[in-house]
């Protein structure tokens, strides 16, 4: 290891040290990340708890889920929020980048205006959600000034599900609509002004020239998001509380691998379990997401 | 065309252009507010913009405001009115008061800034050394090196929390503000971005040092690290912010509340006194400002890291 490859143009004065510069990162890496890893995927297979090592037990945690209300609950509630949030951050940054792009006064301000939500800690954007949202918060105030009836956003199953898939939507925005700017910046002007010579209005330009331009960014954002949302906890924890609002009707996923795995008596071997399915859904979604890309290639 | 358009320009810029034009160029065609190829704005499609951008800066940095007014807003005060009372009729620092009277709030930020801290220190050190070894230094197996931190790195962290806290247990330091910063303290993403970093230097400043006799930590510390401070500084920001804005992971390893971060804090606070909305947004405006402070001085480099760090999962 420590003679020096034909192909070294610079040679080392201490032997060791290559190994050395990367110790720490690999440590750490493996130890906190590689290593939960694969014993998440082996503890799936156990009846392992918090206070016992448990032992192996095959495919029973994966035969206990198929008939776990909670569990059918979580992925449905997951794959709602894939579904919901998704579509929302790949067009809504578009439209902002877009909106943003030009070199108005001020532009800069409003960028990072707009920014500020991505700064703040979700626990912060959930609680300030929790006030406006309340039943006599700030946007029923509103509503009822206009003589709308107050809504429950927070007691209601679905709207609850639905205002947490909104907050992720408004604090994700200005995340993704720098990732799009990046992208708009590479658009060459000529698409835009020959479209405009064809006679293509705003919209024909958008969809027949920047959509095609910026198309792998959509998809990048789409993939980004995607595995992100299937993955959400603190929205929801926040705003439907560490149960999972109403009969725990909006525990998502990783929602109920915190909850069934921490605490004492925490069931470490089937909280694995629903790790694993969320793995493979993140891949799986992945793959779809790019596939989607390449079909659309073609 | 141009002359009905022309008087709609705003007189800002057209002080701007009469100062910047050189005196040779003045004539009949004036410079306009210009979109980023170069063509002018029409006027009406300049106040829609802004129209939208106010629409959109209400959405954005209005919850944030509401939040503080609320803050603000003293015991008597109607905060439920509708309409709504945006100003605090008579403001006050009480409920800040009340907070710390409450929950160790200052505590509670004292222990995120440790851990916001460590994880900035760590995060630099052990990225740029890793990231080092990876671009620039020649050994066997540097391949998988770089193989293990890719893998590292599309591991999502949300799954593999409870076999984290059962490690950090076995390691016997769950419930200790350590055990929140181990995991994230050198970020796979991180050694990544400073090893493209490396990359993309020149290698033959390198070379030269070399052949002057510089050593490998002679040529990484005077060399290269000075060339790669934006980076570095990127790693660092999002290190700060990452750790001062995490919930799920000190939600799990932490049970202790005299260990708690600002955001478990928080949320303790929320779980405890939600009918007192006063408390709680002078709790989340507590822990919101130090963050919209350090964005506002260093808002490029924020947006550089979304550029550079856009493969994150």
């Amino acid at each position: 290891m420590a003679s020096s490859s034909s192909t070294a143009r610079v040679r080392r004065q201490l032997p060791t040290s290559p190994w050395l510069f990367a110790a720490p990162g690999l440590l750490v890496v493996g130890v906190f990340i590689l290593y939960p890893f694969v014993s998440t995927v082996v503890n799936a297979f156990t009846d392992r708890r918090t206070l016992i090592p448990g032992t192996f037990v095959g495919l029973a945690n994966f035969r206990e889920l198929l008939h776990d209300d909670m569990f059918w609950i979580g992925l449905r509630n997951s794959t709602l929020y894939v579904l919901g949030v998704v579509p929302a951050l790949v067009l809504l940054p578009l439209l902002l980048a877009l909106l943003v792009q030009k070199n108005i006064p001020g532009i800069t301000f409003f960028r990072s205006a707009f920014y500020t939500p991505v700064v703040a800690s979700i626990v912060v954007v959930g609680l300030i959600w929790v006030w406006l949202l309340d039943e006599r918060g700030l946007v029923n105030s509103l509503l009822e000034s206009i003589g709308v009836d107050r809504v429950g956003f927070l007691s209601d199953q679905w709207l609850l599900l639905l205002s947490a898939m909104a907050v992720t939507v408004w604090k994700g925005l200005g995340y993704y609509m720098i990732i799009y700017l990046a992208a708009l910046a590479n658009v060459p002007r000529e698409l835009h002004e020959a479209a405009s010579v064809d006679g293509a209005g705003a919209v024909r330009r958008f969809l027949t020239v920047t959509v095609p331009a910026v198309r792998s960014t959509m998809v990048l954002v789409a993939a980004l998001s995607s595995v992100a949302a299937f993955k959400v906890f603190s929205e929801v924890y926040l705003m439907a509380g560490p149960d999972g609002g109403p009969a725990g009707e909006d525990t998502t996923l990783v929602m109920l691998v915190q909850r069934t795995g921490t605490g004492l008596t925490g069931r470490v071997g089937y909280a694995s379990a629903i790790s694993v399915v969320v793995f493979v859904v993140t891949v799986a979604l992945m793959l779809l997401v790019l596939r989607a890309d390449r079909k659309e290639d073609a | 065309m141009s002359v009905r358009e022309e008087g709609r320009v705003s007189v800002l810029e057209k002080e701007r252009d009469v100062e910047r034009r050189p005196p040779a160029e003045r004539g009949p065609r004036r410079r306009r507010i210009t979109d980023e190829h170069g063509r002018r704005v029409r006027g009406w499609e300049l106040a829609l913009r802004y129209l939208l951008l106010l629409a959109v800066l209400a959405l954005t940095v209005g919850p944030f405001l509401w939040q503080l007014s609320t803050s603000l807003k003293g015991p008597t005060e109607d905060i439920f009115s509708s309409p709504p009372k945006f100003l605090p009729g008579d403001p006050t620092l009480h409920n800040y008061k009340r907070v710390a009277d409450t929950i160790p709030v200052w505590d509670y930020a004292f222990n995120s800034l440790k851990v916001a801290g460590a994880n900035v220190v760590t995060n630099c050190v052990g990225s740029a050394l890793a990231g080092y070894a990876l671009a620039r230094l020649r050994y066997r197996g540097r391949r998988v090196a770089t193989l293990v931190f890719i893998l590292a790195m599309l591991v999502p962290v949300e799954g593999i929390i409870i076999a984290q806290f059962t490690t950090m247990r076995e390691l016997g330091l769950n419930n200790t503000l350590i055990g929140v910063v181990l995991p994230g303290c050198i970020g796979a993403m991180n050694v990544l971005l400073m090893r493209n970093a490396f990359l993309n230097l020149p290698y033959e400043i390198e070379e030269a040092a070399f052949v002057d006799g510089a050593n490998t930590w002679q040529r990484f510390l005077r060399i290269a690290l000075p060339s790669v401070k934006g980076t570095l500084a990127v790693v660092a920001i999002f290190a700060f912010m990452g750790a001062w804005d995490d919930f799920l992971w000190p939600l799990i390893v932490l049970s202790d509340p005299s260990k708690f971060t600002l955001t478990i804090g928080l949320n303790y606070l929320h779980g405890t006194f939600a009918n007192d909305e006063r408390l709680v947004a002078a709790g989340t405006i507590i822990a919101v400002a130090p963050l919209i402070a350090l964005f506002a001085c260093l808002q490029r480099y924020f947006f550089r890291g979304v550029g550079e760090g856009a493969v994150k999962g």
